[in-house]
């Protein structure tokens, strides 16, 4: 069967669901509905931006207490109570106040490194749950009882048959929508957080802004969450929204498969049924009443975390094989292009940059320029402190002293992303490619800035012109470097010259007017080095400036206009190729010094 | 408030920034040596004191049965690795380990009389049988995710402390327990009464701190784990297994969790779930530390104490917001001051 036949296989099971089950399944799947949505926003955060939070339980409680509270006070100021009137107008108010809860915490957590933010997530999660229980305005531990039904087109959903639809309407555009946004120019720069922030950054990405994205993302989708439970309770007290749910929320997401949108559906279906049946079965065997259903939950996480990392939908996928779902590239108009400096103008400047790591000093008065239509080689040793001028350049990295110019303007000192967006596009010595990803994929992250899609946009597929552009743009780098048989292929699966040669596409995909080669040539066989000299010959000579960092000596000295030799962080040479070889401080240090 | 009130409340915010301190550097050591965020710390907590508790109560603890069960899981595991590398002879000491050492402890609580004993017996022999599981549990969850990321490790340690909380409820049950007092000698200093068990917590601590930084800087075993800490890979060039520096970080953990709740349970009432929340307040103890100094963490593990002691007096129901809402100040500090810069691979 196609992928869209399961679907809609799915979609018709769920619309009869409520016509023939009882009651207490319906009540289950209910449950499952309103866990997935919250699943989902951990997909999003964790399977796919490498993040991860045990605090989404606190958000499904702000969007539960927000509208409880509203729909169940009396004598609010006037400002607010107008938006106590209707479950409806409390929906946006519980999805702004978490989203607001969350983009706080998200600010003074999110930049932190990796394990920081879900530990933090656990503090405040904890912190909030108590928070719950302690304000008397929300009821303290008895919480808020009496919260009105939701009504729709005159119906009052008090039946968990109706109800049913709601909340299954919300999880399939939720689901509907996090598919659209991850086959996106901005799901293509949230899927690249997981490569890394120094590439990302170097494509034009702004990391910060796609991790709170996700964040922000996954707690609208856990206050959603929250507002269906409480209409659908018609109560709310803390316990639903203590740490150990949290953590379950993880674990439905990471058990289901958490780099896959269907995977948030499975892990909460599972889990939910599971926790069902072993609470009435755990307490009959031990004897005794308590939720035992946590020690089996922790053995099968830390089981599948051993045997099956990425979850059981990946495992499941394998067992219901789908026909073939290769795409074909449509052909779509060109993309917007930069005005390119004029031939012989100098495009990049280096000017006594100096780069000190504590005592040591990794580059020392180092001065270059390049000029469009030009390839600059840098050779030197290993250790000369070839990587630390590119890391400079590029804005990986500030220079102690000294200055960058680059197309007239200063730009030592500027994240990498505005140096990116300026027109400097680079390689990386160490292929960071995302493995998982389609080549196509991969180079159309190259792309980025030449689009302007948002996050909304992405998903609600309002901006499917431009994609089809930015995707088309990527097809066309990809042929021109050769490797046009791969283009639907994961990058992971190339040999390591062809993950080296989607490198440079995705920098050309950028629409440089610089490029920055860090060793492209390494691992190239010879037909593929003599290509890859063809392909620069040629960008050299529509205009673009290169600055290649390359081992392979025959390769740069056939092709480089100018060489720049360092060693020791400093300039030893400079010149013509003929004239670099002929240097006797170049040979010595090379092949060392005679004495 | 007067000053006497002052001091009652400085003296228990010591007396509990004294455990959390101990737990904070704890898992800072543990931490620097395997990267692994150990949350389930504050079930050995819990263990230490209910596994004391049921020595003077008669009772056969259910550490027992969970010693004798990780061991048992483990040697299977053992057996079956065994099996498939054809390498039977390096078996006979896992099994020793794994099934002789708890049948060994099940005899002597069996065949013996705990109850009968004298305090000191029965904490060592509640030590005996906490400690271990330490090393069990790094055998059975984090051994064979050597190379997983941080974040993987971390999911793991939640799902480890949920299986212990869970198999904590099983063994020990719903109700907590309180043991007697080391000393029940008490002083007046300054109009304010201090207990003989206050001083054994400050006074344990404070020796145990010692003794780790002795262990840490003048023995070989503490020098190797450094050496893991600083460059893993360095370290196992130099001869020092990554497995057996991570199985010692664990013993050394799960050693320092047991004894904290040794020392707590007299003064206050440990339940099976008691020790997540204790160790929680080692971890914003620890993350005050960045996770890698251990007189910063000690540091916070007092100031975590103090605020919790005082805020319980101004806005008791509000305590335990007030002291996990400390880590948000601390984490943007630790944002501000640190620079994370990307390794390359």
């Amino acid at each position: 069967m196609s992928a869209r036949n399961w679907v809609v296989a799915f979609l018709a099971l769920l619309a009869l669901g409520p016509l023939v089950l009882p009651e207490f399944h319906i009540t289950l799947l209910n449950y499952i509905g309103l866990y997935a949505l919250v699943a989902l926003g951990l997909v999003l955060l964790t399977g796919v931006g490498g993040l991860t939070s045990f605090g989404q339980a606190a958000f499904v409680g702000i969007g539960a207490y927000t509208s409880a509270y509203l729909t169940t006070t009396e004598g609010l100021p006037d400002f607010v109570a107008w938006v106590g009137v209707s479950p409806w107008l409390t929906l946006p108010a519980a999805i702004l106040l978490t989203v607001a809860v969350a983009a706080v915490l998200g600010l003074l957590t999110l930049r932190l490194s990796g394990h920081y933010l879900p530990l933090g997530t656990i503090a405040w999660g904890m912190s909030l749950y108590f928070l719950f229980g302690n304000v008397s305005f929300l009821g303290g531990h008895t919480g808020v009882s009496g919260i009105p039904a939701i009504s729709l087109f005159g119906v009052e959903l008090k039946d968990g048959r109706y109800f049913y639809y709601l909340i299954w309407l919300m999880v399939l555009a939720a689901l509907w929508a996090t598919q659209n946004l991850l086959d996106s120019r901005e799901g293509r720069a949230i899927r690249a957080l997981k490569g890394g922030a120094v590439m990302a950054e170097a494509m034009g990405v702004d990391t910060a802004r796609s991790k709170l994205v996700i964040f922000l993302i996954a707690a609208a989708f856990a206050a959603v969450s929250g507002w269906l439970y409480a209409h659908l309770q018609r109560f709310v007290n803390p316990t639903p929204f203590g740490l150990h749910i949290g953590i379950e929320y993880l674990f439905m997401a990471v058990i289901g498969g958490a780099g896959h949108v269907w995977g948030a559906l499975l892990g909460a279906g599972l889990i939910t049924i599971l926790k069902q049946w072993l609470q009435d079965l755990l307490p009959r065997i031990f004897g005794a009443s308590g939720n035992f259903e946590i020690i089996v939950f922790g053995l099968l996480m830390i089981f599948v975390l051993h045997r099956a990392r990425d979850g059981l939908w990946p495992v499941i996928r394998r067992l219901a094989p789908l026909r073939g779902a290769r795409r074909k590239v449509e052909s779509a108009g060109p993309l917007g292009r930069r005005t390119k400096p004029a031939a012989g103008s100098v495009v990049l400047e280096v000017k006594d940059a100096v780069k000190k790591f504590g005592g040591l000093t990794a580059n020392n008065h180092m001065s270059l320029s390049v000029r469009a239509g030009e390839i600059l080689a840098l050779i030197g040793p290993n250790g000369a402190g070839k990587s630390t001028l590119f890391n400079l350049i590029t804005g990986v990295d500030p220079p102690t002293a000294g200055e960058v110019h680059f197309l007239g303007g200063r730009v030592d000192g500027l994240a990498s992303r505005e140096i990116a967006r300026r027109g400097m596009s680079r390689t990386f010595q160490h292929v960071r490619l995302l493995a998982t990803m389609s080549v196509l994929e991969n180079v159309a992250i190259g792309a980025h800035l030449r689009g302007g899609g948002g996050v909304m946009a992405a998903a609600l597929r309002l901006e499917r012109a431009e994609e089809g552009r930015l995707l088309a743009e990527a097809a066309r780098q990809i042929e021109r470097v050769g490797l046009a048989e791969h283009v639907f292929d994961a990058a992971g699966s190339l040999a390591l010259g062809q993950q080296r040669t989607v490198e440079i596409a995705r920098a050309l995909a950028a629409d440089p007017s610089l490029l920055l080669l860090d060793e492209p040539a390494a691992g190239l066989r010879y037909l593929e080095k003599q290509a890859l000299a063809e392909l620069l010959g040629r960008l050299r000579d529509e205009g673009m400036g290169i600055l290649l960092v390359e081992h392979d000596m025959d390769f740069v000295m056939g092709l480089a206009d100018r060489v720049v030799v360092m060693e020791f962080g400093e300039k030893i040479a400079e010149g013509l190729p003929e004239e670099v070889q002929g240097n006797p401080d170049v040979i010595e240090a090379y092949l060392g010094g005679v004495d | 408030m007067d000053l006497q009130i002052a001091l009652l409340l400085s003296q228990d915010g010591i007396v509990n920034g004294a455990i959390y301190a101990l737990l904070a550097l704890a898992l800072v050591l543990v931490f620097a040596v395997t990267r692994v965020i150990f949350i389930p710390q504050g079930e050995f907590v819990a263990f230490g004191a209910l596994t004391l508790a049921g020595f003077q109560a008669g009772k056969v603890p259910g550490t027992l049965w969970l010693l004798i069960g990780l061991g048992a899981a483990i040697a299977i595991v053992e057996v079956v690795i065994a099996m498939r590398s054809g390498a039977l002879r390096r078996l006979t000491s896992a099994l020793g380990w794994n099934l002789g050492y708890p049948a060994v402890a099940a005899a002597v609580v069996f065949l013996g009389e705990p109850v009968s004993w004298p305090l000191f017996v029965q904490v060592v022999l509640a030590l005996a049988m906490v400690v271990p599981l330490g090393p069990m549990v790094y055998r059975l969850a984090y051994q064979p995710l050597l190379s997983a990321s941080v974040l993987v490790l971390l999911i793991v340690s939640v799902a480890v402390h949920l299986t212990l909380v869970g198999l904590g409820l099983l063994f020990f049950g719903a109700e907590g327990s309180r043991t007697p007092a080391f000393s029940e000698a008490s002083f007046e200093i300054g109009g304010v009464v201090v207990t003989g068990q206050t001083l054994w917590v400050v006074g344990a601590s404070a020796v145990l701190i010692v003794v780790l930084y002795l262990f840490f800087e003048r023995s070989l075993w503490g020098k190797a784990l450094r050496a893991t800490a600083i460059n893993r890979t360095g370290a196992r060039l130099m001869g020092i297994s990554s497995t057996q520096a991570g199985k010692l970080s664990f013993v050394l953990a799960a050693a320092i969790g047991a004894l904290s709740g040794i020392l707590i349970a007299p003064i206050t009432t440990v339940y099976y779930d008691t020790g997540f929340l204790i160790g929680l307040k080692g971890f914003v103890a620890a993350i005050v530390g960045g996770l890698a100094s251990y007189p910063i963490a000690a540091a916070g593990a007092i100031l975590v104490g103090l605020l919790e002691s005082f805020s319980s007096f101004w806005a008791s129901a509000f305590k335990e917001v007030i002291v996990f809402t400390l880590i948000i100040p601390v984490l943007v500090w630790r944002s501000l001051t640190t620079r994370h810069v990307e390794e390359e691979e």
